[in-house]
């Protein structure tokens, strides 16, 4: 095999001089951060790494975490700027880089909100603290008898204000306080949390400004596409590369040889060209021997064949075991079997994966730009496949084109890490849609067998879930120092022994069988809980129909009277019965469950989720033609995050955003496997939901309960499908158990 | 490489590229105009959306050779002071997430208004039905165009 490029871990990152990279130490670059707590020489105060006023009352404000359309950019500084008693407009939101001063920085599991909502409130407060402190001091009063107000510290007692523009040289004097200590506001007096804010970029959206991050521009820059396998989890042997590079403008075109690790940096061949269409079209020329590997015995019908067989037999694992599931069934008065699947998906991110890579051979460092959700972890991918110092990567965060739980890996930026490295200049990596698509970390497919019982009143007595899901070998090191290799379940693709309703059902039997492949997976929004929801809501849909019952009352009695259900085992998440009984009888109420008539071809149908901290219960109501064709009409959501939403337009776009996706993800996205490639091509082949299939009316309540606030990115897209679903049965007495919809037949007559 | 004039937002500019260069990547790759999106490369989910005298044409489909001289207009020309209709109900109703599609979504809203200034549901469906939003923001989009429709009609009544 001709290698046009050294093995990874060989490349010379470790011999360059360490003493020129200093200047790109990460804090000190103009803009940046400020490390020490206030700085009066800067002519500004800076009393942490988030905030910067300046000495005309210019408020700066920095976001450190990824914005993927999840608003975060806006919500967090929000935060800042309530316990800062700022107005809005005075506040410019920039984006940090990826730096240790900041704390974590990834935006996944819909953990930003949650994890920083009260440090950014004492953030805010430390500021605002110093700031009526500062005050006090230039009138020689008690800081107590002063206050903050949108912008200005007041002494009423005299009739006296000064602007925070003003405070500024005093109060970058003062000692930074305890966060822990300064008192936050009253959320009674709040001025802009909960009101609706505009995001903060969309200016910039709606007029076509540099933004995103394949839109990175940079002096003498190339431009690259990267090719894999298309039998997944193969090797490029050889190519004809002589061809290829003389193509019109194309600069370059090698081999990559890659790592192990499916999630990494995997072997390819790179195109580097002087435009973004010169290696386009270069790439469609590119003729590659591959070595396909064990993937090519891979087929959707295979491993659904492999699945029914798996799941006669028991299962490879026992999640959970609670009574004597077989005597539940035996004695039930109606018991159900259903076979529920679903198919991989892509995440189809609008922004095609992409990467701006600058590797600086004198200075050892590698200067990045990605739109990313996990920056650190693609520093520390990058670091370890080419023993790179993680303080030489430097990683600017850009906006991302839709995140959905892709950019949480990392591939396309060592890819770009490692295309750099070969060429003499900042290039950007950008994926064909067509790679996009077909090299993804996909949401895994799956297989549910269910069984379950309910007794002669109609109440859950049996509830039994084989899962046969996919996973792949990875090596996995033990405390030892052995080295195991084991089969590790796709990301979601991994039961809790505490899904519901194990710990509310007596007699709950959980088995997994995983089906060993060769395809990359990752977590996409809202993993496992984005399909877990529709099989077992629509199972219990079928089992409150089989016992003859109301679904809703049907789940309310599955909950039960406590107010907790703790956690059990490695996985369990403490299960707050009182908050999901209250969003499932507000959206019974706001929907008018069991008062309205459905004509045939009409009817209702409710689902409950609790992930990602969140409890959300939604009820769909659909019209179905006697054609078949679905027309979801209504969606009623309620959802309890806690006692704030921050930002009441973001929350609300990011629902409606959840039901149409969620109602997506349903109709139909779906990708077959043959010889272990992925059949579909592009999106003329992996329908999304477009205008005409979006509801007319979406309606989004919050349920304000004494709780923390947590994250909203996730948690209203899961009980979407199948209320979807179970409203679809009421309309038409058709059970959906197999995805995507658009699949199944539902006229009537 | 042949030289190509191209009428952008109401200016001329010359582009040296290859004769079946999508015009897409002549605006971001050698105009630096990258307001006009890549998305799928093949006309299906309308994020390169720009207008050809007025009309709205796929930008990854449209080789340069082929653009001869019809007068092209991204998002960036769309309005002087970015303050089309459009843009402005947009910021005001708060309708992007990602923001990724949503040039494509306004200059295919900006065709349909011209066509029907006051658009009913319908008629945005039929529209706007080749334009994807991985967000789904489609609620929004939807209730922006009715806003933008309302802003156009009371400022053409100022004047």
């Amino acid at each position: 095999m001709k290698r046009a490029m050294p093995s990874p871990s060989r490349r010379g990152f470790l011999k360059q001089s360490a003493a020129a990279g200093a200047a790109l130490v990460l804090g000190v670059r103009a803009g940046g951060v400020v490390a020490a707590a206030a700085d009066p020489n800067a002519g500004e105060f800076a009393p942490n790494p988030f905030i910067r006023i300046a000495q005309d009352g210019q408020v700066t404000l920095v976001s450190k975490q990824p914005e993927i359309g999840q608003g975060i950019k806006t919500s967090l500084p929000m935060v800042i700027a309530e316990e800062l008693d700022v107005p809005w407009q005075n506040v410019r939101v920039v984006q940090g880089d990826l730096n240790p001063a900041y704390g974590s920085q990834g935006a996944g599991g819909s953990t930003s909100t949650p994890t920083n909502y009260e440090p950014f409130h004492r953030l805010g407060a430390t500021a605002r603290t110093m700031l009526v402190e500062a005050a006090a001091q230039a009138w020689g009063v008690p800081a107590g008898e002063c206050r903050a107000s949108q912008g200005d510290v007041l002494h009423e007692a005299s009739g006296r204000k000064l602007g925070y523009g003003a405070l500024v040289k005093v109060a970058a004097t003062l000692p930074v306080p305890d966060a822990k200590l300064v008192q936050l506001k009253d959320p009674a007096s709040y001025r802009l949390l909960g009101t609706r804010v505009s995001g903060v970029d969309n200016g910039l959206v709606v007029s076509g400004k540099p933004l995103f991050g394949i839109d990175t521009q940079l002096p003498g820059m190339l431009y690259a596409t990267y090719v894999k396998c298309p039998t997944l989890g193969g090797r490029p042997v050889s190519a004809n590369l002589a061809a290829i590079k003389a193509m019109p403008g194309v600069k370059d075109a090698f081999l990559v040889e890659g790592t192990d690790n499916l999630n990494g940096l995997r072997a390819g061949v790179a195109i580097v060209a002087n435009s973004t269409w010169n290696a386009f079209r270069a790439r469609k020329k590119l003729q590659v021997q591959w070595d396909e590997g064990d993937g090519a015995q891979h087929s959707w019908a295979g491993f659904a064949a492999q699945a029914q067989a798996a799941g006669k037999q028991p299962g490879a694992a026992v999640l959970r075991k609670d009574g004597d599931v077989e005597a539940a069934l035996a004695g039930a008065a109606r018991s159900v079997e259903a076979a529920y699947t679903y198919p991989f998906i892509s995440h189809a991110s609008m922004e095609p994966q992409n990467c701006t890579a600058w590797f600086k051979p004198l200075e050892g460092s590698l200067e990045l730009w990605a739109p990313t959700q996990n920056p650190g972890a693609g520093q520390a991918l990058v670091a370890s496949t080419f023993g790179l110092p993680k303080e030489k990567i430097l990683l600017h965060i850009t906006r991302s084109g839709g995140g959905f739980g892709r950019r949480l890996s990392s591939d396309f930026i060592v890819e770009a890490a490692a295309i750099a490295q070969k060429v003499n200049a900042p290039v950007k990596l950008t994926w064909m849609r067509e790679d996009d698509l077909q090299q993804d970390h996909f949401r895994a497919g799956g297989f549910h067998f269910l069984r379950g019982g309910v007794d002669e009143h109609g109440k859950l007595v049996a509830w039994h879930d084989h899962f046969v899901t996919f996973a792949n070998r990875v090596e996995r090191k033990g405390q030892d120092g052995s080295v195991e290799s084991v089969l590790q379940p796709g990301s979601g693709g991994n039961l809790s022994g505490d899904e519901f309703p194990a710990r509310w059902a007596a007699n709950c039997l959980l088995e997994q069988t995983p089906i060993e492949c060769r395809i990359p997976m990752g977590p996409w929004r809202a993993p496992g809980s984005n399909v877990f929801a529709w099989v077992i809501h629509s199972f219990i849909d079928e089992l409150a129909h089989a016992g003859g019952r109301d679904p809703v009352e049907f789940r309310l009695e599955l909950l039960g009277d406590k107010d907790m259900v703790a956690g059990t085992g490695e996985r369990g998440v403490p299960y707050n019965v009182a908050r999901m009984r209250g969003v499932l009888q507000a959206v019974a109420e706001k929907s008018g469950w069991g008062k309205k008539k459905f004509a045939r071809g009409q009817g209702a149908g409710v689902a409950f989720h609790f992930s990602h901290r969140g409890y959300v219960a939604e009820v769909a109501e659909v019209t179905v033609s006697k054609e078949g064709k679905l027309t979801v009409d209504r969606v009623v959501v309620v959802s309890d995050i806690g006692a704030q939403i921050v930002n009441l337009s973001g929350a609300e776009n990011q629902v409606q955003g959840a039901v149409v996706d969620g109602l997506s993800t349903l109709m139909y996205p779906s990708l077959d496997v043959e010889h272990g490639r992925i059949v579909q091509t592009n999106f003329h082949e992996y329908p999304l939901l477009r205008m005409p299939d979006t509801p007319t009316t979406i309606e989004a309540h919050f349920l304000k309960t004494d709780y923390p606030v947590t994250g909203l990115g996730e948690p209203v897209f899961p009980p979407l499908a199948p209320a979807v679903c179970n409203a679809i049965f009421a309309a038409t007495g058709k059970r959906v158990r197999e995805l995507p919809l658009s699949k199944a037949d539902l006229s009537w007559s | 490489m042949s030289k190509y004039t191209l009428n952008v937002n109401g200016k001329a500019h010359a582009v040296d590229v290859e004769a079946d260069t999508p015009l897409l990547w002549a605006l971001r790759d050698t105009l630096g105009l990258v307001g006009t999106k890549y998305g799928c490369g093949i006309g299906a989910c309308g994020a390169c959306t720009v207008h050809l005298d007025g009309q709205p044409a796929r930008a990854c489909q449209l080789p340069v050779s082929a653009v001869g001289k019809h007068k092209i207009t991204t998002i960036e020309g769309l309005d002087a002071h970015a303050k089309h209709p459009l843009q402005q109900a947009w910021q005001e109703l708060d309708v992007p997430q990602c923001g990724y599609c949503q040039a494509g979504q306004i200059m295919t809203a900006c065709s349909l208004l011209k066509q029907h200034p006051r658009p009913s549901d319908a008629q945005i469906d039929e529209a706007m039905a080749g334009n994807l939003c991985r967000c789904a923001t489609y609620t929004r989009i939807r209730a922006g165009i009715h806003r933008a429709a309302e802003i156009a009609v009371a400022g053409k009544g100022k004047k």
